[in-house]
């Protein structure tokens, strides 16, 4: 167990502790992601990119690394078993659980620990792994990377198609803890997979999940990533998505945020040939003293890309959401067709949205469209449900509830939208409206 | 104009209101009875809508002078859902889209607060399912809106046989239909005016905000009244409706002066 100082140096640290062995190309891998780690400081409020995310209260912490706990019983993560999914991955603070995962093996789809990986010496992992998610000018992916143990992989060959998405719950059980989780993904040429990446908790203690997922989608191939952030309430969520996209493929994130008192969730996804689609759907719903912090980026880098991005936060209490959307349409990405939308509800005086779209657009030929738009609900909408006779307060819940809902009934994974559903109809006070 | 027997419904004497500080009805005085139909037309702008909005309770408007009687109460001193329950109607001329509500969910909502209200049985969701698809035969729609969120991305016209479906689940006593065939094609019109009549009741009553007279051979009015500068400067029979259509509004404004 490592020793724990206050500071941001020390929290840094933490993440870096007690590197394991691997192959040779992982190891370099890992020395010069370690590098890039102890050469970068954790970014301050000075830094653009993190003006409105003050990662102070994160140094103040004395995490340690998590080190494997006590069994969990199936039990224990019974509520969050997804029927839909065969396939479950699961690790309990940062360390996989043989017990509870069970992989169902489908047609040209393997799916396995990264540790198996590097044991088996993997060729995917030598093109692929930190090659997507750069940890260059980012601490956490260089601490993640550095650190880099175990995981998923999901490998989808040629043509291959899962139905059924592929759980990854990363389960915390012990407060004051770093845990880490790493994902992979590539889907080869015409293969089609859903992952559906899940933080959770068992407690509602203090403590850290650094995760980088990343994702390579071949030509004409689609990947749907659906990321559920319920950390517990007192948690830090930092986490990097990045995913590749090759020529008319697609790639679709829709990401909800209903934990951690400070969460901070970078997407970037850049276009890697002509016609491809991304689609980009955000809920950050909550309340307190919760931060949540989404920051994207879009790289249309060559023609004929297409994007669509909705990002919606509801905001109670003190909560404070901030949403950065980045599109980049470079010269040489004539016939780009992008939107992005953002819109947020401010449920109280004290809740607060800063949203901050960011449209560098350097090709002439090109239809882009994006809007903000923060406030209360609308008196029409509330006039209208109130003269059909349900009260003012049923009709605020309702209307929350809707604004939120839009974006889970997009999941299409019926048992996670009921699940989801239950947890809105709580946060927009809604018992009323069941 | 029929000879009017039923009892007094709702009573307007001299309503004024503003809105963000403008005045915009200016001592309007309405009267309906039980079982009747009226028209009112009028130039865009001559306050039709914000007539209609004041009545259903529009937080936004001020009633600055006048007095509303409705069913025996004080209208103007009730809250727009509680208007609702007593069995005021309000279709909108431009129904609010609330995406993320299913329109089941809504309308069974609506329903159950509005019919508990009045001591009528609560319906769980496999009975309301059953009666909502009676409501939606008479309006001959597609049972897939009620999965659609309510009235999201629905035309012009499914929007206004949404109104009606809410219409008929709500049976209001008096219904303010505000536009309602505005937008609608000849089949789509005679469907709603069909299950508009459907609806009618020697105990209820139905005032109809148009522009069109094309509404008024369907659903045949005892009264058409003429809204002007925020004024009902003209009452008639059906055959006003006619005439209006024919001339426009240019001559009542010279009459009247
Ligand atoms: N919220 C508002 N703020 C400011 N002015 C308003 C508002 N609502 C209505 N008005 C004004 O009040 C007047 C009457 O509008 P209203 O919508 O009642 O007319 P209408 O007779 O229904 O017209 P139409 O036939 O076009 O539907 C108009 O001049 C309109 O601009
Ligand atoms: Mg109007």
């Amino acid at each position: 167990m490592a020793e724990t100082t206050s500071g941001a140096r020390t929290f840094l640290d933490s993440l870096l502790a007690g590197a394991e062995a691997g192959s040779d190309a992982l190891k370099t891998l890992r020395a010069r992601a370690l590098e890039r780690a102890n050469a970068l400081s954790v970014p301050t409020t000075r830094h653009e990119e993190w003006r409105f995310t003050d990662l102070t209260p994160l140094s103040r912490m004395a995490f340690r690394q998590a080190t494997a706990g006590a069994a969990l019983d199936a039990s224990a993560i019974a509520h969050w078993t997804v029927p839909e999914a065969a396939t479950r991955l699961v690790f309990v603070d940062g360390h996989f659980s043989v017990a509870l995962s069970s992989i169902v093996s489908v047609d040209g789809v393997r799916v396995e620990r990264l540790a198996d990986a590097f044991a088996t010496g993997n060729a995917v992992l030598a093109s692929h792994l930190g090659q997507i998610a750069g940890f260059e000018h980012d601490p956490f992916v260089a601490a993640n990377t550095a650190r880099l143990a175990d995981g998923v992989l999901v490998h989808a060959t040629r043509n291959a198609f899962a139905a059924q998405p592929i759980h990854c719950l990363f389960v915390s059980t012990q407060a004051d803890v770093v845990q880490q989780a790493r994902v992979l993904v590539v889907a080869e040429d015409g293969a089609s997979v859903t992952i559906l990446e899940d933080h959770v908790a068992t407690h509602d203690g203090a403590y850290c999940v650094n995760a980088v997922v990343e994702i390579d989608v071949g030509a004409n191939a689609r990947v749907r990533h659906v990321k559920l952030q319920r950390d517990g309430k007192k948690a830090f969520h930092l986490a990097t998505t990045a995913a590749r996209v090759a020529r008319d493929g697609t790639y679709s994130n829709l990401a909800v945020t209903l934990g951690a008192r400070l969460s901070r969730n970078n997407v970037h996804v850049l276009q890697g040939g002509t016609g491809t689609h991304f689609e980009l759907d955000g809920l950050a719903l909550i309340d307190g003293r919760q931060l949540a912090d989404t920051r994207t980026f879009v790289d249309h880098a060559q023609p004929h890309g297409t994007s669509r991005q909705l990002h919606k936060c509801v905001v109670g209490g003190g909560a404070h959401a901030v949403f950065n959307g980045r599109i980049l349409v470079r010269e040489d990405a004539q016939k780009t067709d992008s939107t992005q939308e953002s819109r947020n509800l401010l449920l109280s005086e004290k809740a607060h949205v800063d949203t901050k779209p960011q449209l560098e657009i350097f090709a002439d030929d090109v239809k882009c469209a994006h809007g903000a738009a923060v406030g209360q609900l609308e008196a029409e909408e509330v006039f209208y449900l109130m003269s059909r006779g349900l009260s003012e307060s049923v009709s605020r819940s309702l209307l929350t509830y809707g604004f939120a809902a839009d974006i889970v009934g997009r999941i299409g994974i019926p048992s996670i939208v009921r699940q989801l559903d239950a947890a809105v109809v709580e946060r927009t006070g809604g018992q009323e409206i069941a | 104009m029929s000879e009017s027997t039923g009892k007094v419904l709702l009573d307007v004497r001299n309503l004024s209101a503003t809105v963000a500080g403008v005045q915009i009805l200016k001592g309007i005085d309405f009267t309906v009875r039980a079982g009747e139909v009226h028209a009112i037309m009028g130039p865009n702008g001559s306050g039709k809508s914000t007539f209609s909005k004041v009545l259903a309770g529009h937080p936004s408007y001020e009633v600055t002078g006048g007095e509303v009687e409705f069913d025996g109460q004080d209208l103007l001193a009730l809250p727009a859902e509680v208007r609702a329950r007593a069995g005021f109607f309000l279709s909108f001329q431009y129904p609010v889209e609330v995406p993320g509500v299913a329109n089941s969910q809504f309308l069974r909502l609506a329903y159950n607060t509005v019919m508990g209200g009045r001591g009528r049985e609560e319906l769980d969701p496999l009975e309301f399912d059953d009666y909502v698809r009676e409501k939606l035969q008479l309006l001959e729609m597609d049972p897939a809106f009620l999965e659609r969120s309510v009235n999201t991305g629905f035309s012009g016209g499914e929007k206004k046989r949404n109104e009606i479906l809410q219409m008929a689940l709500l049976e209001p006593t008096l219904a303010f239909l505000d536009e309602t065939d505005s937008g609608l094609d000849i089949d789509a019109l005679r469907i709603v005016a069909h299950g508009v009549n459907s609806l009618r009741a020697s105990g209820n009553a139905i005032v109809l905000v148009t522009h069109y007279q094309r509404l008024l051979n369907y659903i045949v009015p005892d009264f058409v009244h003429v809204m002007d500068g925020g004024r009902l400067v003209k009452t008639g029979g059906k055959e006003l409706a006619l005439e209006l259509e024919a001339r426009g509004y240019d001559w009542i404004g010279r009459e009247a002066a």
